[in-house]
């Protein structure tokens, strides 16, 4: 749109215009990125995150975001279990953050999907908005040097957890024994 | 000269802004609700199943609503 064929009056309604559409799109948040690959790892200790936070320093750490409601979530916790079970003596630490809203939610859901890695609640959701999660369930892979080394949304089988072992095995190759 | 911008052009694009403010972003971890089988349009597989006979009946064409089909009118 070419705004100098525009009157004076116009042409100040239509710049107002795009500055109130401008301030609109900064008040959904929507504009504000989370934690970019290669950026540290926020302090969990500090998110308000329910739950037994377990030292992550010098491990691989995977982070995964779920929620009862999500189905995939549900169908990817038993594979998530056998690769917590396999990779957790080398240095390998997957944590699940749940997303529900309502913990009786979380815990009748656990009780139905016994798992044995750790899982925290974001009830505040701050983790959530500083990593912004594009779907239910999303992955992050942690380096042991602290930094964020993949992102992952969804979840899709076999061909998911062979591309987790893929990351969990080189990812190890880094850990101090 | 003074340009001056009339009020119910003001008064508008203030109500406007307003209303824009009110605009929420649904993240994808806030999404139980909208997940829920009832926001589901698939969700009554023989309210469905009517809705496609309906359709074809009337417009002479079936399919078309994902995969395969469409419209033969042979069926």
């Amino acid at each position: 749109m070419n705004t100098s064929q525009l009157n004076p009056a116009s042409r100040r309604h239509f710049l107002q215009s795009l500055i109130g559409l401008g301030a609109t799109a900064l008040t959904t948040n929507s504009l504000f990125a989370g934690v970019k690959i290669g950026d540290p790892l926020p302090d969990l200790s500090t998110l308000g995150l329910e739950g037994s936070i377990p030292d992550i320093r010098d491990k691989v750490v995977h982070l995964d975001f779920w929620a009862s409601w999500c189905v995939p979530c549900k169908q990817s916790f038993p594979i998530l279990d056998v690769l917590h079970k396999s990779y957790a003596s080398k240095g390998y630490l997957l944590i699940g953050i749940c997303m529900d809203e309502k913990k009786a939610d979380m815990d009748r859901f656990l009780k139905r999907n016994p798992i044995s890695f750790p899982i925290l609640r974001d009830a505040q959701e701050k983790l959530a908005n500083q990593l912004k999660p594009l779907g239910m369930p999303t992955s992050y892979f942690v380096a042991p040097d602290g930094r964020l080394h993949s992102v992952h949304p969804k979840f899709e089988g076999d061909t998911t957890r062979r591309a987790y072992i893929a990351i969990i095995e080189d990812l190890l190759k880094s850990v101090k024994v | 000269m003074k340009n001056v911008i009339p009020f119910h052009q003001t008064v508008l694009f203030v109500v406007v802004a307003l209303l824009g403010v009110g605009c929420k972003t649904v993240e994808p971890w806030q999404r139980r609700t909208l997940s829920d089988m009832t926001m589901r349009s698939d969700r009554d597989p023989a309210g469905q199943g009517l809705s496609e006979h309906l359709w074809f009946s009337r417009e002479a064409a079936s399919g078309g609503r994902g995969i395969g089909g469409g419209g033969c009118g042979c069926n």
